[in-house]
């Protein structure tokens, strides 16, 4: 006997294929991003206003070199730490993790899907905050040192992607989350920061533009891959309760 | 009529730090039958219920769960247990269909049929698709008993599952989490003399220890009152 | 458990620590450039690498830990990690004295090891709020020993990466350990980073018994008045100890 609709209990559960699933989160966490702006705009604006501000503090109206690399590294950094303090928060305050965990999918494509969700967010960061720089504070044009400057914002933002999701899945359910994400994440991306900033600078040098120092480009990508297993091996235990 | 035991707990244990949150908890639920847990708040009801839904392990004893021991098998009966909780573990944002098509991917359920059906046996079909924080706690409620139904559980777990839920609603859904849907269920609840009805086994807990473990024809409301002095 | 034979080793450990110093300052020639000064060399160095060693074996605890949930390796290296934070302080003060005798400033950016001691200490700091800013003592104890692990990773490939980012101006103080010291600087050296290690060894056997301990005292009573306290105790960044009343552990 059963409720209209309702087939007999006992079919066993079935595991749900990968893309399926990710498919699944990344389609949540886009409709979710779109309709309550939680991330995005913030840290766009963020990332503008912080230009703003270094204008005032360094008293110039152009920037080149190390310089420029560095002040476009830092505004990057700290917009991309406010993405990774609200990455998980509509899973931790709404019971998200609880959901998923009662279900069989396979626990890793969590980490993917959120990964792929700050690499997004980043990537949109990025589209209006590099111009944004350019406009306002780079001295050397951009166009010329674009395909370079496209390499090193991409390890960059692996970079912070790896590092980003690790410190969101930790610091979210603790009770001072929006404290403790940026102070555990900004000491693991000072290496980010390092090379990436190495990397640009000679791309934003004021005369030429110098080539893409391979040395920082290697570094960068090996600490990409060591810190991303380790986030890898790890995540599971992140999300037991 | 042999039944294998869907629920087998003997001498389950869980800490919280230096406490005990349960202890030596033994119990054997069959197949098809209903298990009510009371107690006092801070009893330990909904770490047992929690224990039970693989989301935290057992610290001791042991625990199997539709004939898989936890939390070695776990894997092996996620995906085969609904909970009802507290919160209804879905995203504001987000529709009750676009929730329910979510759960159904997590639990690999084929189509949108069943979602379909679910909605409409609890009257949430002409709002299914607007944010759910637009609808009341009750509707949410509705839609969450819908999420922990999707998979087709043989396991029911629900924590005071009443709560959220007016007259018309708790009718709409006794059909599907009722005695009637034929499904194992452990519910958790304060309410003494309406749960008695509907149960097969009591089970009162008291600290984290069981104080009553009784066939629920033969329990005296009484009994189960003492268990709140 | 812990606490058999500490006395013997505070012992042992006072007496290399001594030997140590009274060495270094009567036996040990002055270093022709820096003087007395580079006597501090025997401090500095030693305590950075116990402190480094101390953060390694907290990630190597923590690996136990996640791998056998048993809350003892928990406490080893919550211990390890703290007391190595109380280590490296040490460090990085007398590295910048050092400096300061050496080269006239407080702090020096071209010497990459004092700065990837710095990001390392930044990062380690955070440990103890980490733990104190979750309730769940179970939850607590899980997400700290990622941390650790993560930590753990960081402090060897952080030290790689700033070395290569460093232009050296310095005289490279660990390159100068194996190769270039004379005969006596090494000898008062290896005695020092014995001696060191020893005093890491004796301060974390020292504070894990205390708390095992504290664990063992508190099971106790709570055996003898019934487990009648519903309520948990304050909230603490201290790991907790499962332990039964009465059990030899």
């Amino acid at each position: 006997m059963s409720a209209p609709g309702v087939s007999a209990p006992g079919a066993g559960p079935r595991v749900p294929r990968t893309r399926v699933v990710l498919a699944a989160l990344l389609r949540k966490e886009l409709t979710v991003e779109l309709r309550s702006f939680e991330a995005v705009p913030a840290m766009t604006l963020f990332s503008v206003t912080t230009f703003v501000l270094f204008h005032f503090a360094l008293s110039r109206n152009t920037l080149s070199g190390d310089l420029a690399s560095g002040v476009l590294w830092v505004t990057l950094l700290f917009a991309a730490v406010l993405g990774i303090n609200r990455l998980f928060v509509a899973d931790a305050e709404q019971g998200g993790f609880d959901g998923f965990l009662l279900s069989p999918a396979d626990r890793s494509v969590l980490l993917y899907s959120k990964a792929l969700t700050l690499l997004a967010y980043l990537v949109v960061l990025e589209v209006v905050a590099v111009p944004a720089f350019a406009l306002l504070l780079l001295g050397p044009a951009l166009w010329p040192a674009l395909p370079g400057l496209l390499a090193a914002l991409a390890l960059g933002d692996l970079g912070i992607v790896v590092i980003g999701t690790f410190v969101g899945a930790l610091a979210v359910r603790t009770s001072v989350r929006d404290l403790l994400g940026p102070m555990i994440s900004l000491p693991l991306l000072v290496p980010v920061l390092l090379c990436a900033a190495r990397l640009s600078s000679p791309l934003l040098g004021a005369g030429h533009v110098g080539s893409l120092p391979l040395r920082w480009l290697a570094t960068l990508a090996l600490y990409d891959l060591v810190f991303g297993l380790i986030t890898f091996a790890v995540f599971d235990f992140l999300l037991e309760d | 009529m042999a039944v294998l035991a869907a629920l087998e707990l003997r001498g389950l244990t869980r800490r919280y730090g230096e406490r005990l949150a349960l202890t030596d908890v033994n119990v054997s639920v069959a197949a098809g039958q209903t298990l009510a847990v009371l107690g006092p708040n801070g009893a330990g009801k909904t770490t047992l219920l929690r224990v039970l839904a693989t989301l935290l392990r057992p610290h001791g004893g042991e625990a199997e769960v539709l004939g898989h021991a936890l939390p070695a098998q776990a894997w092996a009966v996620r995906g085969r247990i609904g909970l009802l909780g507290h919160e209804p573990m879905l995203y504001r944002e987000l529709s009750a269909r676009e929730n329910l098509a979510l759960y159904g991917a997590l639990h690999a359920v084929p189509g949108t049929q069943r979602a379909q059906e679910l909605l409409a046996s609890v009257a949430m079909e002409r709002r299914a698709d607007e944010p759910l924080r637009t609808l009341s706690r009750g509707m949410v409620a509705r839609v969450a008993v819908c999420r922990a139904l999707l998979h087709d559980p043989e396991l029911l777990l629900l924590d005071e599952p009443r709560a959220n839920l007016d007259p018309a609603a708790s009718e709409l859904v006794e059909p599907l989490i009722g005695r009637a849907s034929g499904r194992t269920r452990v519910i958790v609840s304060h309410d003494p003399a309406g749960v008695l009805a509907e149960a097969d086994l009591v089970m009162g807990l008291v600290r984290g220890r069981v104080a009553l473990l009784a066939q629920a024809a033969q329990t005296d409301p009484q009994a189960l009152a003492e268990l709140y002095r | 458990m812990y606490g058999k034979r500490l006395r013997a080793l505070a012992l042992t450990t006072f007496a290399a620590l001594t030997l140590t110093w009274v060495l270094a300052f009567f036996w040990a020639p002055d270093d022709a450039d820096q003087g007395f000064l580079q006597k501090i060399f025997y401090l500095h160095v030693p305590l950075a690498i116990v402190t480094l060693g101390g953060f390694v074996y907290g990630a190597v605890a923590a690996i136990m830990h996640l791998r056998t949930r048993d809350s003892r390796w928990d406490m080893r290296s919550y211990v390890a990690i703290h007391l190595s934070l109380v280590f490296g302080v040490g460090v990085l003060i007398t590295g910048s004295i050092w400096a300061r005798g050496s080269w006239g400033v407080w702090w020096d950016w071209s010497e990459p090891t004092l700065v990837s001691f710095l990001l390392v200490m930044l990062l380690y700091a955070t440990y103890q709020p980490l733990r104190f800013a979750i309730e769940d003592p179970e939850r607590q104890a899980r997400y700290a020993s990622v941390f650790a692990i993560t930590a753990g990773a960081f402090v060897p490939i952080n030290f790689v990466i700033v070395r290569l980012s460093t232009a050296y101006l310095h005289p490279r103080v660990l390159g100068n350990i194996s190769g270039n010291l004379p005969g006596r600087f090494q000898v008062v050296f290896y005695l020092s980073l014995v001696s060191m290690a020893l005093l890491w060894i004796t301060l974390w056997r020292y504070e894990m018994t205390s708390k095992h301990a504290g664990a063992q005292l508190r099971a106790l009573r709570r055996r003898l008045s019934g487990e009648d306290e519903d309520t948990q105790p304050r909230r603490s960044a201290v790991p907790t100890l499962g332990v039964e009343a009465g059990a030899p552990r």
